[in-house]
């Protein structure tokens, strides 16, 4: 054992040795030890230093509120996590650790520097300077600014590891594994409810598991005996699910809760084999209960902050749990009662303690325990300073005048190599806070505690303001047995004894004999804000608390102020005189401790980051190298290279295959509702701007819809199946939005009509061949079939069979080409897809991508929605006039057309582009101008669609410009970044205006 | 008189141990009655009133803060500024409000921290890249520093980004605006502030609106938690609230209210020195000064004044971090907030006149009204005091949800943030 | 995240629904006799409320049926959810 190793605890297995680095020195610990104990046991406090003046800190408490002790854990591996609190990572073989903000070294660090300019540095120091000159700002004072702020380093690698969700239910949640929690659990448990317990140390019991004073009783036993046993029987329970490592991130509403489940922390690295690293669990309870606990208060003073000086109770954790003291010499600082269990330990143990209390007296149990075995106690005292750099060596102690407001009489040097402190206990209310509960303030004792709530918890032990042993026990029971609705709670008769506090006394911040300016009694103790910048933002007329905060930074490190905001809502009260509870506290706003991104997300990263939508036929574009574009969340095939051709040159062959002899598409993944209903195509007349009523059966129609505002929203071929049915196909990235946006109208406007929406998308598969060689294919495929145009003529459908498998062929086209597309059940379309391929073999049928159907479609001047368009054109814009019905009375977004500035002559239209230079093609996207010399520029509008034509060899464009309706002919210009190209507007339709390809 | 800030200022307070520093602005009580009162403390708000009373000569003016100014939006954005906007009238709007941003340090003689750390908006699938190159095109010729980068251009500009072709929307490009950046939000509320109050300005904190007094169309004054406050003129600059006082007025508003949620991460040392903003994979992410990771999430899809958004956006958002920076898996989510915000059915803000007279509203920001405040601020103080929207402002009138003149930068799949 | 009580299916997680926004703005059923005015109206003018409202909503991955709840939009409560056509409860 090591010189501060002094005590054996059957919570440390010290046959398990452990050893681990700290910035780059082997130690020694045992399993079970956290990184604090551990460093502790080998005499280090010095961990780290401060994020502003870099001054020296030490490890100061034992739990998530740890200002100083955070650390860079396995730096330099992809194992390596910055700001990881020593007081809560568990050691294990081989672990690394390094202090973070200093340089070069933790013992050496030049920025402590800052310590000594810091009279140039107050709260607020950076909104006052670094303004001048102008470009310094830029080029160095915010990069050293930057330089020197940060804490550890971001990993530099991916994330080795996996992190997972957990969904739950339940009928009761615990959150705290402490003896109000444990107490809960038995009684939700025992009662038939389905009970989770959550806990986020290794082991259950909180601080009365190591509570053995004699003073402290449960049933005849000492408490931390009585809870061992409480337990063991409470690992017998059925319904009971017991979550140790598992801290509560966030409370939501409609008791929706965030727990973060530790699994594999505490292990080596060369035992994490791939398996979770943590798991976050998403619960939702019908009831929760709160039992949080509560954190020990520092108390403020002079040069609080060196290493050596540790909350009173955390000095007593790492003496009665881990078996170590942190330090020989100690000198307990406190203003209450709780401190005096950690001096009688200490004492108990043969290990030096004084104690300084602000308080005139005390009468206690616990205090005449302290005074009966010989403690010197100096009551009616504070400590105005302390000494030792690197360390605590010595403090100065007065006497407080007879209001406490000053110090009076003789300075009192003594001795010591740590200063354990006590300011009291703050109820943990961050839980009830984050669910929307209020808080009220507790005058005796200066505490917050949950009053009003909003969902459907109670707050139970010291998180409830309940401070006493036999409170805390007799409180729970009650509050659990109503809250449940329970008679029997099991603790009804239990006895408890236990010391009670009878002399309170608060100093938010303690007298000194010189002003509060010139010292450093430090508040936030990460963010480096003392009682001073406090007191200086309020002179600046920061009056709010949330202005202080933000002002002075405290309550802002990664311990979210939960050791500062109490203080600093005190001396803001103090120094206003006003009430505390008047001023409200600042918002509690989850996670309760910081929590990884890897846990937030879980699996749904790499991979499965988002759903991939493939058509049945995906694996034959893939064994045929198709290039994949993502449309939406489908993959579509963009263009299928051979020989190394580039996207331009594949383009160009597939096109020209299309149109001279046989092209296939895999259209499959158009959006497909299937609408039935006696009144079905009065629907259709409402939500297309065109008239459906009299399409015949069999028969195939272009629409478009408008949202109500009057822009396009979407459009596709709808095709009328039988006298009640119709197939409507949409774009594929607007088809989930275009199906509940026809649920809509259907459900809540137009109720009387009979009409119903299936999705059947992923129903069917759809191959479309088009070119003038596809009939003869589809004449191969369909034998028996009469493919004439008058048997089948263009815009109509028919049932087929194929090897007995039924199909729907519709001869329509958005080519321009003479074009098929065939509609089979999904499971059948890689077949029919590869009997096409056969079929056409012979004709050289070639696959094409949606590439080369955005090059012919715009050859033919067919618009894309979403491409040509961009929520702000109109039907008529696109000169699509023809398709917007005068006669009927109404379809959604009509009379959004007649609108002043919808009615304008001079909107932008779709036109056509011709570049002058037929061998230069625009660029998507790019402006366009009528005049070049300008000033301001005038853009008139924009290319939306650009290719070289390989069948009219020119290149061509789509564009929208204002008033482009009447410019046929006119000259207009293009101006690039190192070049202004001249076009002319042209008729957007360049080929086959005549529709004769499509009969060909 | 104020203390003037510098290096000086901060050594000479050293010595009396920075005892003798001045407010930064006043607590007064309000008066019977004000020329203009602007309702709302925010950045907008207080940079309004600064701009009336420093170039329409408006002293007799007040700020009415429901809380403590500064604390609704302006403290709860993620403080990026941009003006790489699609249409002509944003572009002029967000490009006026960068220009002041450039020296608005200097001219607060207050440090804004005004950061023009660049901003890339990346795309992920074709339709992305014709939009972008749409807008860069249009940012040119507009006078708007706005350039394309390919993907390899986009990773070595910021080298952490996940560049790689076989994640599942891989990087195709970006845009890049070297002269946006960050600002830190609370100064800006606080310089404005500070500056208004200098020259008069009245800024009354804890004084929450209740009702609009109104004689036929003319506003008479403002029923307030502090009293009756008579005046003419009345520029509502409430985010998130702006419907509520609409209603007061008996006026309906083209909003929709909706919390929006941000995060920032623990501090670490700098590792990504610009912004990166994603539309398709929805992410935004940049690095505060003191180190933190600051990441914007999106709003719920419902109306919802309780500032605590749902869980799902939050866990959306890191996701999509996560996929283009997979090296902050193991980062730690420090803190979660939420905003409410206002948003128009064209993502384009309202800055105009109502038909009440005396009744002015500059509000619609939707998720992204942080950039504009200085350029919001003098343009709606311009509305206000010549009762005629400036020339910058005009199209975002009320009107155009009338004739149907939007400024559409959300169907334009411009980033609306 | 709230718990939506969906008429058709029972108590859902809100990420299952979609919200359509104020309930009760009637589609008018003679749009070309408005001006643009009360056009405008209808198409963009909204109470949004702080405080109860009533407004639509879909159980998107679910039912996909449409229905409308009473919310308190300032803290998140639901008072009531009733089918489309049924009458408003009175809150």
């Amino acid at each position: 054992m090591t010189k501060y190793r002094i005590n054996k605890t059957r919570f440390i297995d010290q046959t398990k040795n452990v050893s681990f680095t700290f910035d780059g020195k082997t130690y020694h610990g045992f399993e079970g030890d956290t990184l604090a104990s551990a460093l502790l046991s080998n005499g280090i406090h010095l961990v780290g230093r401060s994020f502003k003046y870099h001054r020296p800190r030490g490890i100061m408490s034992c739990g998530s509120e740890e200002p100083n002790a955070i650390c860079q854990i396995n730096n330099n591996t992809e194992y390596t996590e910055p700001n990881v609190r020593a007081t809560e990572i568990e050691i294990y073989e081989g672990l690394k650790a390094s202090s973070q903000n200093c340089w070069p070294s933790l013992n050496f660090d030049i920025g402590g520097v800052n310590n000594f300019i810091s009279p140039l540095i107050p709260a607020g120091f950076y909104y006052k300077t670094f303004m001048w000159p102008k470009s310094f700002w830029k080029k160095i004072y915010e990069p050293l600014i930057r330089m020197s702020a940060g804490l550890g380093k971001s990993p530099t690698k991916p994330d080795p590891e996996i992190y997972d969700h957990k969904h739950e239910h339940c009928d009761v949640l615990v959150i705290g594994g402490g003896i109000s929690g444990i107490i809960s659990a038995k009684i939700a448990a025992k009662n038939n409810l389905k009970t989770i317990l959550i806990e986020d140390k290794n082991i259950l019991g909180g601080s009365t598991i190591y509570q053995n004073n004699k003073n402290f009783v449960i049933d005849g036993q000492k408490s931390n005996e009585w809870l061992t046993n409480e337990i063991s029987e409470l690992q017998k329970l059925d319904n009971l699910t017991i979550k140790t490592r598992t801290s509560l991130a966030a409370f939501h509403s409609y008791n929706y809760l965030l727990a973060k489940e530790n699994i594999s922390d505490h292990l080596p690295l060369d035992k994490k084999d791939g398996s979770i690293r943590q798991r976050l669990w998403k619960i939702r309870a019908d009831k929760v209960i709160v039992g949080a606990g509560a954190i020990e208060r520092p108390l403020i003073f002079n040069n609080n902050d060196r290493p050596g000086i540790i909350l009173a109770h955390s000095v007593k954790k790492y003496l009665d749990f881990y078996g170590v003291s942190s330090g020989l010499n100690n000198i307990i600082f406190t203003n209450n009662d709780s401190a005096y269990e950690t001096a009688v330990s200490l004492f108990e143990k043969g290990i030096s303690v004084k104690i300084v209390d602000i308080r005139k007296k005390s009468s206690s149990s616990i205090i005449k325990n302290a005074e009966e075995l010989g403690i010197e106690i100096y009551w009616n005292s504070t400590v105005i300073n302390t000494f030792g750099y690197k360390k605590i060596k010595s403090i100065e102690i007065m006497n407080l005048s007879e209001d406490g407001s000053n110090v009076t009489g003789n300075k009192n040097k003594i001795q010591c190599d740590c200063l354990a402190i006590s300011g009291g206990w703050t109820p943990m209310v961050h839980m009830h806070t984050q669910s929307g509960g209020k808080l009220d303030f507790r005058e005796i004792d200066q505490v917050f505690v949950p009053s009003e709530k909003n969902e459907n918890h109670i707050n139970v032990g010291s998180c409830n303001g309940d401070f006493e042993l036999e409170e805390i026990v007799k409180n729970t029971n009650n509050k659990v047995k109503t809250f449940l609705n329970i008679n029997e709670g099991g603790f009804d008769k239990i006895s408890v004894l236990c010391s009670k506090e009878s002399e309170k006394k608060n100093i938010w911040l303690l007298p000194n004999t010189i002003s509060e300016s010139k010292t450093k009694s430090f508040i936030d103790f990460q963010n480096d804000s003392t009682a001073k910048d406090i007191k200086l933002a309020l002179r600046e007329g920061f009056k709010s608390i949330e202005h202080v905060k933000r002002y002075t930074t405290t309550g802002m490190a990664t311990d979210q102020g939960k050791l500062s905001n109490m203080h600093a809502l005190g001396i803001i009260a103090d120094t206003a005189g006003v009430k505390m509870g008047t001023l409200g506290t600042t918002t509690f706003r989850p996670p309760f401790t910081p929590l990884t991104f890897g846990a937030i997300v879980g699996r749904s990263v790499g991979k499965f980051f988002d759903v991939v939508r493939k058509t049945s036929i995906h694996e034959w574009h893939i064994q045929n190298n198709a290039k994949f574009e993502n449309v939406g969340q489908w993959k579509r095939p963009w263009y299928y290279p051979i020989n190394n051709e580039n996207l331009y040159e594949a383009v160009q062959r597939e096109s020209k295959a299309a149109r001279n002899s046989a092209g296939i598409l895999d259209a499959s993944t158009l959006g497909k509702i299937d609408i039935q209903g006696s009144d079905a195509s009065e629907f259709l007349n409402r939500v297309y701007t065109n008239a459906w009523s009299k399409l015949g059966i069999g028969k195939c129609r272009y629409g478009l819809m408008l949202n109500e505002d009057g822009m396009v929203y979407d459009d596709g071929v709808t095709t009328r199946l039988g006298e009640n049915h119709f197939l409507m196909t949409t774009t594929t990235g607007g088809a989930a939005n275009v199906l509940s946006k026809l649920e809509d109208y259907l459900q809540t406007e137009w109720p009387e009509l009979d009409v119903y929406l299936t999705s059947v998308t992923d129903h069917y598969s759809t191959t479309s061949i088009c070119g003038p060689n596809s009939k003869k294919i589809l004449k191969k495929l369909f034998p028996n079939k009469d493919f004439s145009d008058e048997a089948f003529p263009h815009m109509s459908y028919q049932d087929a069979l194929i090897d007995k498998i039924e199909c729907r062929i519709m001869r329509i086209s958005f080519t321009g080409e003479l074009s098929y597309e065939i509609n089979i059940e999904s499971k059948y379309g890689r077949s029919l897809w590869e009997s096409c391929i056969k079929a056409g073999e012979e004709y050289k049928i070639t696959p094409y991508g949606t590439e080369t159907m955005h090059l012919l479609r715009a050859e033919k001047g067919f618009i894309i929605v979403g491409q040509d368009t961009d929520g702000t054109m109109t039907p008529i814009d696109l000169q699509m006039d023809w398709i917007v019905s005068k006669k009927k009375y109404d379809f959604i977004g009509k009379r959004s057309l007649y609108r002043s500035d919808t009615i304008r002559e001079d909107r932008k239209q779709l036109v056509g582009l011709l570049t002058d230079d037929p061998n230069e093609i625009l660029e998507e996207g790019a402006q366009i101008v009528s005049e070049l010399d300008k000033n301001p520029v005038e853009m008139i509008g924009h290319v939306t669609s650009s290719y070289f034509s390989p069948n009219l060899n020119k290149s061509i464009a789509l564009a929208v410009v204002k008033g482009g309706k009447k410019m046929k002919g006119q000259k207009l210009f293009v101006p690039m970044e190192n070049k202004n190209i001249n076009v002319t507007v042209s008729d957007f339709i360049f080929l086959d205006k005549e529709n004769k390809r499509i009969n060909a | 008189m104020k203390n003037k800030y510098s290096i000086f200022s901060l050594v000479k307070n050293a010595f009396s141990q920075h005892e003798n520093w001045k407010q930064a602005w006043g607590n007064p009580e309000p008066k019977k009655e004000y020329d203009a009162v602007i309702v709302g403390g925010g950045g907008h708000g207080l940079a309004t009133a600064y701009y009336l009373a420093k170039k329409h000569d408006m002293k007799n003016i007040a700020v009415l803060e429901k809380g403590w100014i500064g604390g609704g939006n302006t403290g709860r954005n993620t403080t990026i500024i941009r003006s790489n906007y699609l249409w002509d009238a944003s572009a002029g709007l967000y490009d006026h409000a960068l220009k002041i941003w450039e020296n608005l340090s200097q001219e607060l003689n207050y440090n804004i921290m005004f950061s023009q750390r660049g901003v890339m908006n990346l795309a992920h699938n074709l339709q992305d890249v014709r939009d972008l190159k749409r807008r860069t095109h249009a940012n040119r010729l507009n006078g708007i520093d706005a350039v394309w980068l390919d993907t390899k251009q986009v990773k070595e500009f910021c080298p952490i980004i996940n560049t790689s072709q076989d994640i599942r929307y891989p990087v195709l490009g970006g845009t890049l605006q070297r002269r946006a950046g960050t600002a830190r939000h609370d100064a800006v509320a606080w310089g404005y502030a500070r500056g208004a109050d200098a020259m008069g300005v009245d800024i009354i904190q804890n004084c929450e609106v209740k009702g609009i007094k109104r004689n036929g169309d003319q506003v008479e004054g403002l029923e307030t938690t502090k009293g009756f406050i008579k005046t003419k003129k009345i520029g509502v600059v409430a985010a998130g609230h702006s419907s509520v006082i609409a209603n007061m007025a008996g006026l309906k508003l083209p909003l929709e209210s909706k919390p929006l949620q941000a995060l920032v991460s623990e501090p670490v040392k700098p590792i990504i020195d610009t912004v990166v903003m994603s539309n398709a994979v929805h992410a935004y992410v940049s690095q505060s000064d003191k180190g933190e990771l600051v990441i914007g999430a999106g709003t719920d899809a419902y109306i919802s004044y309780t500032q605590r958004g749902s869980h799902d956006v939050v866990e959306g958002t890191l996701k999509a971090i996560l996929e283009l920076y997979p090296i902050f898996s193991r980062m730690k989510m420090l803190r979660q907030w939420g905003g409410i915000v206002d948003i128009c059915p064209d993502a384009s803000p309202i800055i105009s006149k109502t038909n009440i007279k005396g009744l002015y509203f500059n509000c619609g920001w939707g998720t992204g009204g942080f950039k504009a405040t200085p350029g919001s601020g003098d343009l709606f103080a311009h509305t206000i005091a010549n009762d005629e929207p400036h020339k910058l402002n005009a199209a975002f009138n009320l009107n155009r949800f009338v004739s149907g003149d939007l400024v559409d930068e959300h169907g334009a799949a411009a980033v609306a943030h | 995240m709230f718990i939506i009580n969906c008429p058709y299916c029972g108590e859902r997680d809100q990420s299952e629904f979609s919200c359509g926004g104020e309930a009760h703005i009637i589609r008018p059923k003679q749009p070309t006799e408005l001006n643009d005015d009360q056009w405008a109206e209808y198409l963009f003018m909204r109470k949004n409320i702080k405080g109860v409202q009533f407004e639509r909503w879909n159980h998107a991955h679910g039912c996909r049926k449409w229905f409308n709840l009473v919310r308190d939009t300032s803290n998140d409560k639901i008072h009531a959810v009733y089918k489309m056509g049924e009458k408003p409860p009175v809150i």
